[in-house]
């Protein structure tokens, strides 16, 4: 804002000294996860840890995801890929259809529709969670990956990003397209979805860390260790009494929790801030 | 026909996950089931009574705003001044951008994990610096370290997604505006509270909002990482009392009370949250 203002002097030193600091506080954490993740047992428990990396890293990590504690950290890799696809892909699926409903179609209760989806922006799964697990175990879903998936699917965010995008359409597009109900389809497919790419993907970013990330339900469906996720897994490789934490296997799962999600950032990063700013406009 | 079947696989969610658990909730509220779980007694409103009545559940609703409030604090602040760095800088704001938002993809109960890593009262490396100059950190004891350690936890996956709103906010701010005070000697701080803040209270309003929506419903994974909602319940959040008390102690009556409790104070965050948003666009 005022860097036309400013003269280049002390001033713009101290602005990068400050940025600089406050970066390396953010990364601090997590560097020392890695260093955690690449030396033995014995050098953490006896503190001072060291600072710089060791050179167990591939011990580490393949103790981790071949044999782990509970259950080796690949399956549970692959249980998180599975529900975050699972819940992005399902929530951008089912908003499409009803955002191109309410958008494109007149029918009775419309109105109706749109409040009822509208509603589930104030029942997030944290505050309904007892009812929504019997829900689940009624349907024998436990220990499942709809049961993972499901609940957390409907999505009024995503449904009003949409019908924003499709009301910006012309409607001299959607004109042709109005006859009939066999055209329509075709307009969807052939039009309206390569229109909506961006935001389809941009969504996509978004969802995909939203569902990575979940930590509560997973806790309380996945009761099998074969079917936890990792972030919630991670914490079930703590011992329960007072023995010692195994440290560098759990700070490689650690690493490993976060690497997916923050590739995703990293390389797309336009597409998430994109998807950021809508998800909350 | 077609319409209704675009809508059916949202509805049919929304319903079956939503809706009737939301229902569910609202009914068992009303009831204690009795011990051996046969039948349940119609109490009307007698789980909310006892509820407002436990010392337990009102210091919940303390601790809740307590922590609201300071990760609110410290993730704000120290974003903004970050995003007031970032934006006097005429070439490599984005670098830094770059940066600083990635912890936006660490998952809360990751985040908890490695700060639990540095404080672990056994091997953690600033415990260990705490101790060598004389101060004994011990947050499974005490009540406001464990505090203090879930609000920094939470607070530090926060910057990023703060930061990138401040930032955004600053660079839209016309330059001609700020240039004019600078011509007429206005210092860079005087310049910032009299007129670049005031400009920011849009964005800093959407984000005190979405903020303390964080701090209620999504920290969860913070706390049962680091603390378990210990010691002494001292960081029993209300979310995270709800689950203690639903699947740890099996006291579905009060969890479901305390889901609708919960179920309203969303409601008017939301409506908070919309009411602003409608304003914003009819500016």
């Amino acid at each position: 804002m005022s860097g036309m203002v400013e003269k280049r002097g002390q001033g713009y030193w101290l602005t990068h000294v400050t940025l600089i600091t406050g970066v390396l506080i953010i990364f601090f954490p997590i560097y020392l996860a890695f260093v955690a993740s690449t030396v033995t047992q014995p050098e953490i428990v006896k503190p001072p840890m060291p600072l710089l990396p060791g050179d167990h890293f591939l011990e580490n990590y393949r103790e981790a995801l071949v044999s782990g504690i509970n259950a080796p950290v690949w399956r549970m890799l692959l249980n998180s890929t599975l529900m975050a696809l699972g819940i992005a892909l399902g929530k951008i699926i089912i908003s499409l259809l009803s955002a191109f409903a309410i958008v494109y179609f007149r029918f009775p209760a419309k109105q109706f529709f749109f409040w009822l989806i509208f509603l589930t922006l104030m029942l997030p799964v944290e505050v309904r969670i007892v009812p929504t697990y019997e829900v689940v175990a009624n349907f024998g879903m436990l220990n499942s990956y709809s049961g993972l998936i499901l609940p957390l699917i409907a999505s009024a965010t995503a449904t009003f990003l949409f019908r924003q995008f499709f009301l910006t359409v012309p409607d001299e597009l959607a004109e042709a397209a109005r006859v009939d109900g066999a055209k329509s389809m075709r307009f969807f497919i052939d039009i309206l979805l390569p229109m909506s790419r961006t935001n389809i993907a941009a969504l996509f970013v978004i969802l995909f860390i939203y569902g990575w990330n979940q930590y509560l339900w997973p806790l309380l469906v996945t009761t099998d260790p074969q079917m936890n996720t990792i972030v919630m897994g991670i914490k079930q490789m703590f011992p329960s009494g007072d023995d010692i934490a195994n440290w560098p296997v759990i700070m490689a799962t650690a690493m490993l929790a976060m690497l997916p999600p923050i590739t995703v950032v990293l390389f797309m990063q336009k597409l998430f801030i994109k998807g950021l700013i809508e998800t909350e406009k | 026909m077609l319409p209704l079947l675009l809508l059916a696989p949202q509805l049919l969610v929304s319903v079956v996950f939503f809706f009737w658990p939301a229902w569910q909730a609202v009914h068992q509220s009303l009831y204690i089931p009795d011990p051996f779980g046969l039948k349940s007694q119609f109490v009307w409103l007698g789980n909310f009574e006892f509820l407002l009545g436990d010392q337990y559940y009102r210091s919940s609703f303390w601790t809740t705003a307590v922590f609201s409030v300071l990760v609110t604090a410290v993730s704000m602040s120290f974003a903004l001044w970050l995003a007031v760095m970032a934006d006097r800088l005429i070439k490599g704001s984005t670098t830094y951008r770059t940066l600083l938002i990635w912890p936006y993809a660490v998952a809360p109960a990751v985040a908890g994990v490695l700060w639990l890593f540095l404080f672990n009262t056994r091997v953690g490396l600033v415990s260990w610096y705490l101790a060598q100059v004389g101060y004994e950190w011990n947050h499974v004891l005490n009540p406001n370290e464990a505090m203090g350690l879930v609000v920094l936890a939470s607070s530090w996956g926060r910057i990023s997604y703060n930061f990138l709103f401040f930032l955004a906010g600053l660079q839209a701010i016309p330059k001609s505006v700020v240039e004019a005070a600078a011509i007429d000697g206005a210092h860079f701080w005087k310049r910032f509270w009299t007129i670049v803040f005031p400009l920011l209270s849009p964005i800093t309003f959407f984000l005190l909002v979405v903020n303390v929506v964080y701090a209620f419903f999504e920290t969860f994974g913070v706390i049962h990482t680091i603390t378990s909602g210990g010691p002494q319940q001292a960081t029993t959040i209300l979310v995270y009392k709800v689950y203690a008390d639903g699947f740890v102690g099996q006291d579905l009556g009060s969890s479901a009370a305390q889901s609708v409790i919960l179920l309203i104070v969303v409601g008017i965050l939301t409506v908070v949250q919309f009411r602003y948003i409608e304003r914003r666009v009819h500016y």
